[in-house]
């Protein structure tokens, strides 16, 4: 059983929590790039936690369901509809054979995930089903593909529904501007007025930016120091390249890299940021290593309490 | 108990909730990829630890932050460290690989241009190439791109000024001090001399990766036509 794709959106991309384990080769993890919305749609069906979605980025999606489910809405709000009747995120809902299922465009956020009772049901490539476009991995070919008209995404029919929504002041809120980061790798190459600059500066999201990379544009900031020797790249590392314009390199970012980075920005801040649209302007907030692990950890704990 | 100089143990530095960096060494030599090697290889089977990027000089430790404390990660790590058997033959897993190139000027169409900065004839250039054993020191860029160093000092060459849109898969190329096969078509500036019939990344392998951190890596010149028996391809510029 399954849902019919019969319009395929902008760009819809199978995930799951991400390939892991393979960095050492140059392989990245791809993954969902709103981790706790993503987290929060397997939540309300009683989902494995890495149980497979539909992540959709902008919308223009159009699906037929083929049997009856129980489905999750999470993520941005994409002016969605349940047979032309409007309905909105972060809530489950009751879908019967023949359903249509219609995200739009964005009218809050820019990244949706749905989630279906049990989880779409996909071939794994390498451990995982996250869908790299770029290094033509995962997916429903497992070559990397986005969704396509006529594809099938199946999955377990259910009759079983439970009507459950994310407490309200668990949602994340899309439109918080400051992006906390930790200050760590090479922050200290910058002078104490390159990073006052930094952390003061609005910077505004480019139409350059991606899955790989969030590029921002804002006053320069510049390094004491030209490159360094090429190094691993946590999540959210803020590089800043000689032109000096940051981008912040997300889910599917390369392994290794030689230029400067001020820090990571956490994976709530990751998340928020990756609902950003281009145009929209944002600023860096530091952050130590134990606040990040604690707003990490209270997040978490919110979501494994109400489960 | 192993007889660990504490100024050769790795400064761990954390760089978000769930990663930390362990720095080696500020200067790139062998002795220290070995020890990133070994290392990475230790770590691999330790609880908690999610991914491991090894580079020229540091190794990334991602961990699982939502069930494994960070002290108690970084504590484990330095167990391991202090634990290596200083008698263990130092690249655990490390291979000798051999790769075949054809040197010609349909597939190397920087031959020329290498050997006008080189001052070396194209003979040599394929010479000095292909004699010299090389070490992976690093893999990523693309999936099992390897940079191999180092290059003989008469090859050393900067990269081109503007990078090629497409580099066509198995290329050979060279540039600074280092050489590398591209394992998938992508942009890339370096300068190309050949190509290699075989393929660097297959997802159905075992190893994934033809080339990991740590191998040694030798080329092997090959004629037009065993490049072709081998199943080389012409294609691409």
């Amino acid at each position: 059983m399954a849902f019919k794709v019969i319009k395929p959106g902008l760009m819809a991309l199978i995930q799951d929590l991400g390939r892991h384990g393979h960095q050492s080769i140059g392989l990245t993890t791809g993954g969902p790039m709103d981790e706790m919305a993503f987290r929060w749609g397997n939540a309300l069906l009683d989902n494995d936690p890495n149980n497979t979605q539909i992540e959709i980025t902008f919308g223009m999606l159009t699906l037929e369901a083929q049997a009856d489910t129980s489905i999750a809405i999470t993520g941005a709000d994409l002016a969605t509809s349940l047979n032309g009747k409007s309905i909105t995120p972060w809530q489950t809902y009751a879908i019967k054979k023949n359903d249509v299922l219609t995200f739009q465009q964005p009218v809050w956020g820019l990244r949706a995930y749905l989630a279906v009772k049990g989880g779409f049901l996909c071939q794994p490539v390498l451990g995982s089903v996250a869908t790299v476009v770029r290094e033509k991995l995962g997916g429903l070919t497992g070559k990397g593909d986005k969704l396509q008209k006529g594809d099938w995404l199946e999955y377990k029919a259910s009759s079983e529904h439970k009507q459950r929504a994310v407490p309200r002041s668990a949602i994340p809120d899309y439109s918080q501007t400051d992006i906390p980061l930790v200050l760590s790798y090479q922050y200290q190459s910058f002078s104490s007025m390159e990073r006052a600059h930094f952390f003061s500066s609005d910077f505004t999201v480019s139409s350059n930016s991606d899955r790989m990379g969030y590029r921002m544009e804002g006053n320069a900031i510049t390094s004491d120091i030209k490159g360094i020797i090429s190094e691993g790249i946590a999540y959210g590392a803020v590089q800043i390249p000689k032109d000096g314009q940051p981008i912040v390199l997300l889910r599917d970012r390369q392994t290794i890299g030689g230029y400067p980075k001020m820090g990571c920005v956490t994976s709530y801040g990751g998340g928020i940021l990756s609902q950003k649209k281009p145009g929209d302007v944002i600023q860096f907030t530091p952050m130590t290593v134990d606040q990040a692990e604690h707003e990490r950890h209270l997040k978490m704990a919110r979501l494994n309490q109400w489960r | 108990m192993s007889q660990i100089d504490a100024s050769t143990l790795p400064s761990i530095d954390m760089v978000s909730d769930h990663a930390c960096l362990l720095t080696f060494s500020q200067v790139i030599n062998e002795t220290v990829s070995n020890r990133i090697a070994q290392l990475t290889h230790h770590l691999k089977r330790l609880n908690g630890v999610v991914d491991l990027v090894p580079s020229y000089t540091t190794l990334l430790v991602v961990f699982d932050g939502d069930h494994y404390d960070r002290f108690a990660i970084i504590k484990a790590i330095r167990h391991v460290i202090t634990n290596i058997d200083p008698n263990e033959p130092l690249q655990t897993d490390c291979r000798e690989i051999v790769i075949p190139v054809y040197y010609g000027k349909e597939v190397g169409p920087d031959l020329s241009d290498v050997s006008n900065h080189c001052q070396l004839t194209e003979e040599e250039i394929i010479q000095r190439h292909s004699e010299t054993i090389y070490r992976a020191y690093a893999v990523g860029f693309t999936p099992g791109f390897a940079f191999l160093g180092n290059t003989p000092n008469e090859l050393h060459i900067p990269r081109k000024n503007t990078p090629r849109l497409k580099v066509p898969i198995g290329s050979v190329a060279i540039a600074e001090n280092q050489t590398a096969v591209y394992p998938s078509v992508t942009p890339g500036g370096w300068q190309i001399i050949g190509r290699t019939p075989l393929n660097l990344i297959d997802w159905g392998s075992e190893n994934l990766a033809l080339i990991a951190m740590g191998d040694s890596v030798r080329f092997e010149p090959i004629s037009r036509d065993e490049f072709l028996v081998l199943g080389g391809q012409l294609d691409g510029f």
